[in-house]
C-alpha cells in the first residue's frame, strides 16, 4: 500500500463535491459482465455470466462466484484481480472472527468489514479504489436469507433482488417485474437464469454461467455444477 | 502447587531484591537450598525464601525490615490476594458465588471485594486470582462485549463469551493475566451453561459445577459431595452457600462472607452470605 512518497490520497474531492476516482471506478463496474442476486424466503441465489473472448479459453478452474464462509459467498462485476484481493481479505477476516468467537461470521458483519476495507482505499496514500461492486449472499444462524451490494466507495445496501455490471438497468427492471416477496428458492433460481438470458449474446449453457446458492434447509453456500445449471436451463425451455 | 512460570516470575521478584553474601558467618534467616540435596526426592529451586528461624539460638536477624510473617510455604502470584469462586447448574437456572476477601498475602485489606461480575441479565463471570487482573479483565470483557453488541445488534451468547475470554487470555500467553475465570449463564434456549479456564485460556465446559480460587481443592470436594442435578433455585442457593462457606473456612486466604447470584429466565436473585469473619 503506497510508499512514503505517496502519503497523500489520490482520491480527492472535485469542486462540485464528487470523488471522481469513485465515479470512474463505478464506470469500470458498469463495463463488467452482469452479475445478479435474488433473496427468496428460503434462500439466496447469485449468478453471473462467464463469457470468454475465445473458444480456446479453459474456464473450468477459474470462478467468479466464491464461497467466503460455509454459509456465505460473493460475486462481482468489474475488475477481476481487484475482486480476488477482496475475497482473500474477507476469507481471512471470517476465519479470524471464528477464531475469536467460535461462531461463523454473520453476513452483515462480513459486509461491514469488506465495505470498510474498500472505503480505506478511497482515503489512503498512494492507492486507488477497487474497481468492483460485490454482491454478498448468505444465511446467518437466525435463518434469514440476506443479499447485500457493496460499491467501490464502501457504501453497502441490502437488497431483495438486484443486478450490477453491463446491462444492469434492464436486468433490474426485469427483476422488479418478476420479484415476489413469497418467492421460493427454486423460483428464484429460474428467475435469475431468465434475467441473465435477457442480456446474453449467444446460447446460454451450464459452462458459460456461474450460479451460487445458499438454502435455508442446510445453511451451506454452494456452487451449482454445470450439469445442475443445464438442468435448470432445460426446465426453463 | 507452583508452575514453572510462576516460579520464574517469583524468582525475578524476590531474588533481585536479595542481598547475596558469600562465605560470611552471619546467620541469615534464609533457607538456602544447596547443591547437595538435603531432603531426598524434594523439588529443588534456586530461590532464597524467608522462613521461620531454624532454632531458638539464632542471632537476631541482621535485616530487620520484615513486613510479612515468616512462613514456609512458597506464595504463588495466584495466591497473593486470595479468592474462592464457584458456579453450579440447576434446573433451568445457574448459580455463581464468591467470597468477599481481599488480602495482601496474610493481611486482610477488604471484606467486600467483588469477584463476580454481571455481563448481562443471563451471563455472569467470576474471576479468581490477582486482584488487579480480576478488575482489569472485568473492564476488558465489558469493553469487548459492548462493542460486539453495538456492531452485531444482538446479545452475546455464553459460548461466544467464553471463547472471547479464552482468546483474550491466550493473547497474553507469555505474560498472562493471573486470573482463572468461571463463566455461568443461560444460553439462548434458557439451558444452563458453565465453563472454566486456566490463566492462559484452556476452556473446560461442564454440566454440573465449576470452581476456581485458592481453595479450589476444598471447593471440588464440597461440590462432589453436595451437588445434585436439577436443583430448583432455592435449593441451588443453599447448596452453593454451604459448599462455599465450608470450603473457605479451611482456607486462610479466602472467606469474610460471600455473595451468591442465582440466574433464571425471570431474573437474578442476589444474596449476601454471613460467614466466619476470619
Amino acid at each position: 500500500m503506497g510508499d512514503s512518497a505517496y502519503s497523500f490520497s489520490l482520491t480527492t474531492f472535485s469542486r462540485t463535491g464528487k470523488l471522481l476516482q469513485i465515479e470512474y471506478a463505478l464506470n469500470a463496474v458498469a463495463n463488467g459482465r452482469t452479475a445478479l442476486g435474488i433473496a427468496a424466503v428460503d434462500g439466496v441465489v447469485i449468478a453471473t455470466d462467464k463469457k470468454f473472448a475465445s473458444a480456446l479459453v479453459e474456464g473450468e478452474d477459474v470462478s467468479k462466484v466464491e464461497a467466503i464462509t460455509d454459509s456465505s459467498g460473493f460475486v462481482y462485476a468489474g475488475v477481476g484481480p481487484d475482486y480476488r484481493v477482496l475475497v482473500r481479505k474477507a476469507r481471512k477476516s471470517a476465519q479470524a472472527y471464528f477464531r475469536e468467537y467460535r461462531e461463523t461470521k454473520p453476513v452483515a458483519q462480513l459486509v461491514k468489514s469488506t465495505a470498510s476495507v474498500m472505503q480505506e482505499y478511497t482515503q489512503s496514500g498512494g492507492v486507488r479504489p477497487f474497481g468492483v461492486s460485490l454482491l454478498v449472499a448468505g444465511i446467518d444462524g437466525d435463518g434469514v436469507p440476506r443479499l447485500f451490494q457493496v460499491d467501490p466507495s464502501g457504501a453497502y445496501f441490502g437488497w431483495k433482488a438486484t443486478a450490477i455490471g453491463k446491462n444492469y438497468v434492464n436486468a433490474k427492471n426485469f427483476l422488479e417485474k418478476r420479484f415476489q416477496d413469497d418467492m421460493e428458492l427454486e423460483d428464484a433460481i429460474h428467475t435469475a437464469l431468465l434475467t441473465l438470458r435477457e442480456g446474453f449474446e449467444g446460447e446460454m449453457n451450464g459452462h458459460n454461467i456461474e450460479v451460487g446458492v445458499v438454502s435455508k434447509s442446510d445453511g451451506k453456500f454452494r456452487l451449482l455444477t454445470p450439469e445442475q445449471i443445464q438442468d435448470y436451463l432445460d426446465e426453463a425451455n | 502447587s507452583i508452575t514453572f512460570f510462576e516460579l520464574t516470575a517469583l524468582h525475578n521478584i524476590i531474588f533481585s531484591s536479595c542481598h547475596r553474601h558469600r562465605h560470611r558467618h552471619i546467620h541469615h534467616n534464609f533457607l538456602r537450598v544447596s547443591k547437595k540435596p538435603q531432603h531426598k526426592g524434594n523439588y529443588h529451586s534456586t530461590l532464597l525464601l524467608p522462613t521461620a528461624p531454624l532454632s531458638p539460638h539464632n542471632s537476631p536477624p541482621t535485616q530487620t525490615h520484615r513486613k510479612q510473617y515468616y512462613h514456609n510455604r512458597k506464595m504463588s502470584i495466584l495466591e497473593y490476594n486470595g479468592a474462592a469462586v464457584i458456579a453450579m447448574a440447576g434446573k433451568d437456572c445457574v448459580g455463581i458465588a464468591s467470597d468477599n476477601r481481599l488480602g495482601i498475602q496474610y493481611q486482610t485489606v477488604a471484606m467486600d471485594f467483588k469477584k463476580v461480575f454481571k455481563m448481562n441479565d443471563t451471563l455472569f463471570v467470576g474471576l479468581a486470582g490477582l486482584a488487579t487482573d480480576v478488575q482489569t479483565l472485568d473492564q476488558l470483557l465489558r469493553f469487548r462485549m459492548n462493542l460486539y453488541e453495538l456492531r452485531e445488534e444482538r446479545t452475546m451468547t455464553p459460548q461466544v463469551f467464553t471463547n472471547l475470554l479464552s482468546n483474550i487470555l491466550y493473547e497474553k500467553r507469555f505474560g498472562p493475566y493471573f486470573a482463572e475465570p468461571v463463566v455461568a449463564g443461560l444460553d439462548e434456549k434458557g439451558s444452563p451453561y458453565l465453563a472454566t479456564m486456566d490463566l492462559i485460556g484452556a476452556i473446560e465446559t461442564t454440566k454440573d459445577f465449576v470452581v476456581s480460587g485458592t481453595c479450589d481443592g476444598n471447593l471440588y470436594g464440597m461440590c462432589e459431595t453436595l451437588y445434585k442435578p436439577d436443583l430448583g433455585k432455592e435449593e441451588l442457593f443453599e447448596t452453593l452457600a454451604q459448599a462455599l462457606l465450608a470450603s473457605v473456612d479451611r482456607d486462610a486466604l479466602s472467606g469474610w462472607g460471600g455473595v451468591v447470584h442465582i440466574i433464571t429466565k425471570e431474573g437474578v436473585m442476589s444474596r449476601e452470605l454471613k460467614g466466619r469473619q476470619d
